[in-house]
């Protein structure tokens, strides 16, 4: 999957490093290294750079796990809850987004202030946390929570459909 | 002025701890790997701070009751019934404390008459002989060995013990040498109690983090549970070392003894820590897992690492501590421990700082990130190397 497509029109002055990385490849410092034509030391030194900048926040394997396998309930919740002065929205997306049952938060337009995606162990765990802990925090003026049912694409990986043979000649002139 | 004639003559006695010189250097270096900060590296679990901090938002921050809050000591019951398979009355028999160290200063203050003898296994951790000479009692230290995996044994008990021995202080798994008791061992440590007649303090603060076996708890045991007092946290299972909260539980005239002195004392635990504390407990079982299964493979690569390298080192079965043997390098701990910070700038706590049986051997916790103790590690070979290439 070649994520710098899609990128490659909103960051024009994207890095090479970072385009490098948006590809996908699972690739070593020292085979980036060895791409880029960089020194090994050179490609350590621009992902901290990119760390501290908090632009790389992390890596993680997308995976493909089947809900009736693992038995990991995902919702995604509608929020509303009410601006401070001051500070807006941020410090209660900040404390909602804390919670090890959130995957991602993000602040909309809309009918909602705040979407945020959550998983747990079971539906009922799901429940528990919008109804004890989310719903509860001084703020909060409703939630609307949505199951998620199935998946059909995670991150830009296609689920269920088996993956295409490109067919591509050895050689071709 | 010469002030220091003011203090009492006990507390000038009083031995440094050895963590806190050694960590008066350590601090004034830079760019230390240290593996001597006894606490986990993990934060405490958010749903932990938000519950305080609704807490504090609902207005909670006035005395609770001495005993502490009644819904803690409930959920304490439960969580203590669950998993030590002892139950305790709420009402009488449980009393939150200041950390599980306020519980062994108000256990030694309420239970320690001048003179008396107090057994405890050595090495371990710097607060229990303190605890007995601050309130006048004689301590005995009982050896722990590396043949035993420093596990305490019924017959270093037998061979130190003497008439006037009153309690047997417990800390299982062991605080520095991760050593800890099956389920015979503990049997005949309560068979010898027994028959001794004898108040046991069990300190089980890092009983979660076991992670071979079962953890059992002497207070489990036929005859055990009126003559112990179990004491037990936050702070390791948690994270919640800074929250200072823990509690001791046992016969409710025993309690009732502690309390006393805690009242007067303390008053009361924060009550934020204690909001914090139930959270911990109704909720907190997945977070902790996660953190006892991550310290379980720093645990398994340090061990290996440090055997790699020629510091002969059991396997803890327990706590986040490995006790590694320096021996293969001449060296004393000490020594050791101050050479390796001087050359690589690796910190390692010597033996010696957790009682007389630690000479020959460091603590290295393992409570830190995995390219922090590969780094360290490669740079204790490094040094080891270097001592055996010196020969």
């Amino acid at each position: 999957m070649d994520f710098s497509r899609r990128f490659a029109k909103l960051r024009p002055v994207m890095s090479p490093l970072i385009k490098l990385l948006l590809e996908g490849g699972k690739l070593s410092t020292a085979q980036m290294a060895q791409v880029l034509n960089l020194s090994e030391a050179d490609v350590n030194r621009q992902l901290e750079q990119l760390r501290a900048d908090r632009v790389l926040l992390g890596w993680r394997p997308v995976l493909n796990l089947v809900d009736e396998e693992t038995g990991i309930v995902r919702a995604v919740i509608e929020v509303r809850i009410t601006p401070e002065r001051g500070g807006g929205f941020n410090r209660l997306a900040d404390r909602i987004s804390r919670f090890d049952e959130v995957e991602s938060c993000y602040l909309m337009s809309g009918g909602y202030d705040l979407l945020v995606f959550v998983s747990g162990s079971s539906l009922q765990k799901v429940a528990a946390f919008v109804s004890e802990k989310l719903s509860t925090i001084e703020g909060v003026l409703s939630t609307a929570t949505h199951f998620l049912l199935r998946s059909y694409k995670e991150q830009g990986f296609l689920l269920d459909l088996p993956a295409e043979d490109n067919n591509r000649l050895k050689v071709a002139p | 002025m010469d002030t220091t004639r003011y203090i009492a003559k006990h507390v000038v006695n009083l031995p440094r701890s050895g963590i806190r010189d050694f960590f008066e250097i350590v601090s004034k270096m830079k760019d230390v790997i240290s593996l001597g900060i006894g606490e986990p590296d993990f934060d405490t679990p958010w749903h932990i701070r938000e519950a305080a901090i609704y807490a504090l938002e609902k207005g909670k921050t006035h005395y609770t009751s001495n005993l502490g809050l009644i819904e803690l000591r409930r959920a304490i019951n439960r969580y203590v019934e669950k998993n030590f398979n002892v139950s305790y009355r709420p009402e009488d028999e449980i009393l939150v404390t200041v950390g599980v160290s306020e519980a062994i200063d108000l256990a030694a203050r309420a239970l320690i008459n001048p003179g008396d003898k107090v057994m405890f296994h050595q090495p371990c951790y710097v607060s229990y002989h303190p605890s007995i000479t601050l309130t006048h009692g004689v301590a005995i230290p009982v050896p722990t060995y590396a043949k035993d995996n420093f596990a305490l044994t019924a017959e270093a008990l037998i061979a130190a013990w003497q008439p006037g021995c009153k309690m047997l202080m417990l800390n299982l798994p062991c605080n520095p040498t991760g050593g800890t008791c099956n389920r015979a061992q503990l049997e005949a440590i309560a068979k010898f109690v027994i028959e001794k007649d004898l108040l046991v303090l069990s300190d089980e603060i890092y009983s979660e983090l076991t992670f071979e076996g079962e953890h059992v708890s002497i207070a489990s045991f036929p005859g055990m549970k009126e003559r112990t007092i179990f004491l037990h946290g936050f702070s390791k299972a948690f994270a919640m070392t800074g929250w200072r909260i823990g509690y001791a539980c046992g016969p409710a005239t025993l309690i009732e003894a502690m309390m006393k002195v805690h009242q007067y004392s303390m008053m009361c635990a924060s009550i934020i820590s204690q909001e914090g504390a139930i959270e911990a407990l109704q909720r907190g079982e997945d977070g902790m897992k996660s953190m006892r299964e991550q310290y379980h493979r720093r645990r398994d690569f340090i061990v290996r690492r440090l055997n790699e390298i020629g510091l002969k080192c059991h396997m803890p079965r327990g706590s986040f501590y490995a006790f590694p043997s320096v021996a293969i390098t001449g060296m004393n701990e000490k020594d050791f421990a101050l050479g390796l910070l001087n050359a690589e700038k690796v910190a390692m706590v010597p033996g010696t700082a957790f009682g007389a049986n630690g000479a020959g051997f460091c603590r290295a916790c393992f409570a830190t990130g995995y390219d922090q103790l590969i780094e360290a590690s490669d740079r204790i070979e490094r040094y080891v190397q270097g001592i055996a290439a010196k020969k």
